[in-house]
């Protein structure tokens, strides 16, 4: 890994002090966390496979913060740093988790029939629903760690076990790097294409390292389950569609999920989970579910109103523009999703989703009729 | 010798597994580069730790470039020139014209051998610089040093630099804590350094912590110029406007020897070695380290068919003016020497003193309609 930390034992000779890194214009979990004391406490440390603790915060140094979002300033190269830098990382996982403690356990819930309604969204309103998740293949070090030799073992294993894959799901991987143009163009305009990270938040921590070697994208014929491969994630799974049928969405995420992760068992690379976090990604904030349900969803009065924000947050939602976490709302129609992500099960957090923009569909409808929502208001979930 | 795990990790791949696809690639280390070579080399470390994969990641990432050959890996220390001679030496003859692994390198900061160079035209001539750079021995470098390196790079330049005087008495301006005012100067006088964007050298770790430990140091006459902590330890430059190209050397070695005298003190002198001169980062800084050059108006010429052809055998190079990344605009080149090993500073500023000053004659002959065939020079 050519980002300066693969000689831990030689900078161990300067001091500490001299060492830790200039935070004073720093707004990031990591940044409100760490102090010099656990730095001193965690320099000497590395994980079996070599990643340390500059290599965990590096990208929260070189990225002081975001105008948009509290980032977390940190990443995992693997799964045991989270064990081998718990005295940074439970505190940050505390902090972005609503209190979520070490002793805490977290519950997969993976079964659609759990989800009560959901599949009767005002289409005029919700013009789309998605969800998505992210599972990292046990064995291997993560995006920021990880070699070329591993990145493709990841993508061969990924390949072989999307193939399997039948009816509805059934499906085709294009490599990133053979790619003819037509190919590109048709991704492009299905919004599936994901290019080269230019996040500074990726680049920082190492995760654009060989591009695009061993990315791919696998969809199914109808383009309504998608899975990407070695981008910030060893995979990320989307399932989504026009309209606000969340539900089907949900029912075909969970469904194609658990076939895939059959298949990595049954090669002895099962994913990366473990009772207290959950599954196992990249970015701390991913922990738990990895995942992210949302709708693009029209809001142009409730928006506006007030108390938009308060009731975003009673609901546990979370509002970004349609471009994706770094972007704006544009004409009133914002991505509403859940703000959690461990601590709750996968069912709860969808369930989240549905009740909550079914609310704030009828707020916008009597917003539209000059009727107040006052009495709407809920109680913080 | 520090211990390197991940790379012990990988070592569980095979060569194949691991080697990169190069296949769209087209920078010196792709060319050199054969899973034989990787084989060999991928097991190996520095003392510091650095590895063959870190050498290379910058040219695996960038697979070529516009308007330059790139090189296509740093080094991490002083020593990864010697533990991974079997891949830089056939990319520093591949790079410096055939240098071998035997040859040897010689340093001339002697400014009175310069013979003339003090009489380019100015209404031709718009400015004269000379750069180099210089590492300091005991320290990582630029790709691979931690944060502690940096600082104490910091702090010895500044120390270094402090004890100048005359001329060359001056200030020094880190980076991080610079008032708006300051950073405003420094950009109205084409001093300031930014936070590399260049992926060349940001996928090779650069810009890491930045901009901890970085900071331009200049003279009062701002002729003499010192940049900390950006792709080498030091970047050292003089320049002036106009075409005294005899008074930017004087300076630049009178100021550069002055420098390496406190470090010398302090027992932290600058990497060097009789094979490869200065060690820098990047192996096409090997050497003298210096390029030595001028931005001067060449509208005809650089229209005429053969000035490429003649760049080649003045062994000198074009760029835009706005640097190595850049484009000309307006018939303004920069024009400079393009070796940088195997021959040493005098000779190298002599050959751009010479050059330019024949270009320009060319140039007025052209402007007057008359042909330059009869002064196209043969190769040096």
């Amino acid at each position: 890994m050519p980002f300066g930390n693969t000689h831990n034992e030689m900078k161990l000779k300067y001091a500490s002090a001299k060492e830790y890194p200039d935070l004073s214009k720093h707004n990031n979990h990591m940044a409100k966390i760490i102090t010099p004391a656990i730095y001193e406490l965690l320099r000497k440390r590395q994980t079996p496979s070599g990643f340390t603790l500059d290599d965990v915060i590096q990208t929260g140094i070189d990225n002081p913060g975001h105008p948009f979002i509290m980032t977390v300033g940190c990443v995992a190269g693997d799964e045991e740093t989270y064990e081998v830098f718990k005295e940074l990382l439970d505190p940050v996982i505390q902090d972005r988790h609503g209190g979520y403690k070490p002793t805490d356990k977290h519950k997969t819930d993976l079964d659609p029939a759990h989800l009560k309604g959901g599949d009767d969204l005002d289409p005029n309103y919700v013009l789309s629903s998605r969800v998505r998740t992210g599972r990292s293949v046990r064995g291997f070090c993560l995006p920021p760690h990880c070699s070329r030799g591993e990145r493709r073992a990841v993508e061969t294993l990924s390949i072989e076990a999307l193939d399997t894959l039948s009816g509805d799901l059934k499906g085709t991987y294009y490599a990133l790097k053979n790619m003819s143009d037509a190919e590109q163009q048709q991704l492009i305009d299905d919004h599936f294409l994901f290019d080269k990270p230019v996040s500074p938040l990726l680049l920082a921590s190492g995760m654009a390292r060989d591009w695009p070697d061993g990315r791919g994208i696998w969809h199914n014929v109808n383009k309504t389950f998608l899975v990407w491969v070695n981008e910030e994630d060893h995979l990320r799974v989307i399932s989504m569609q026009q309209g606000g049928n969340m539900k089907e969405v949900f029912n075909r995420f969970c469904t194609g999920l658990t076939k895939i992760e059959k298949l990595f068992k049954e090669r002895k690379h099962e994913f990366m989970w473990n009772e207290h976090l959950g599954y196992v990604l990249t970015c701390p904030s991913n922990l738990g579910t990895g995942l992210r349900a949302g709708v693009h969803v029209k809001l142009p009065n409730v928006s506006k109103n007030a108390k938009f924000e308060e009731i975003l947050k009673k609901l546990r939602l979370q509002k970004r523009g349609t471009g994706g976490v770094d972007t704006a709302a544009v004409g009133g129609t914002f991505d509403i999703s859940n703000a959690d992500r461990l601590g709750f099960s996968e069912v709860e957090l969808v369930q989240m989703v549905v009740d909550g923009v079914k609310l704030l569909v009828e707020m916008e409808k009597k917003l539209e009729k000059g009727q107040p929502i006052d009495a709407m208001i809920p109680a913080q979930k | 010798m520090a211990k390197n795990c991940h790379n012990d990790y990988k070592m569980k791949f095979s060569g194949d597994e691991e080697f990169p696809d190069l296949s769209l690639h087209n920078n010196h280390m792709a060319k050199v580069l054969t899973k034989d070579i990787y084989n060999k080399l991928r097991g190996k470390s520095t003392p510091s730790g650095f590895t063959v994969d870190d050498i290379i990641q910058t040219g695996v990432d960038n697979p070529g470039h516009p308007f330059i050959m790139t090189v296509g890996c740093v080094a991490g220390d002083e020593e990864s020139y010697e533990v991974f001679k079997d891949l830089l030496d056939p990319i520093i003859s591949d790079r410096h014209s055939g240098y071998k692994p035997t040859d040897k390198h010689r340093t001339d900061l002697n400014f009175e051998n310069l013979k003339g160079g003090d009489d380019l035209d100015p209404a031709y001539v718009l400015s004269s610089r000379v750069r180099t750079g210089r590492s300091i021995k005991g320290f990582t470098l630029p790709p691979h040093n931690s944060r502690g390196e940096r600082r104490t790079i910091e702090k010895l330049s500044i120390e270094a630099l402090a004890t100048l005087s005359g001329e060359f008495k001056g200030k020094y301006y880190p980076l991080n804590g610079m008032t708006d005012k300051e950073q405003d100067q420094l950009i109205n006088d084409h001093f300031l350094f930014d936070k590399p964007v260049s992926t060349l050298l940001t996928c090779a770790g650069m810009a890491r912590d930045w901009p901890d430990a970085r900071g331009i140091w200049h003279n009062d006459a701002k002729t003499f110029l010192v940049w900390v902590n950006e792709e080498d330890h030091l970047r050292v430059i003089s320049m002036q406007q106009g075409g005294n190209m005899k008074e930017v050397f004087k300076r630049f070695c009178t100021g550069l020897l002055k420098i390496e005298e406190t470090f010398k003190k302090h027992n932290h002198g600058f990497m060097w070695n009789e094979h490869l001169g200065y060690v820098l980062t990047c192996p096409s800084n090997l050497g003298t380290g210096l390029r030595g050059g001028v931005h001067v108006k060449l509208p005809k010429l650089s229209t005429h068919a053969k000035f490429g052809e003649i760049l080649t055998r003045l062994r000198l190079q074009k760029r835009g003016t706005g640097g190595v990344d850049t484009a000309s605009v307006g018939g303004v080149f920069d024009i400079s020497n393009a070796d940088r090993l195997g021959s040493s500073e005098v000779d190298q500023v002599q050959m751009v003193v010479d050059g330019v000053k024949l270009m320009v004659a060319m140039e007025k002959k052209l402007e007057k309609s008359e042909s330059i065939d009869d002064m196209i020079p043969a190769q040096k």
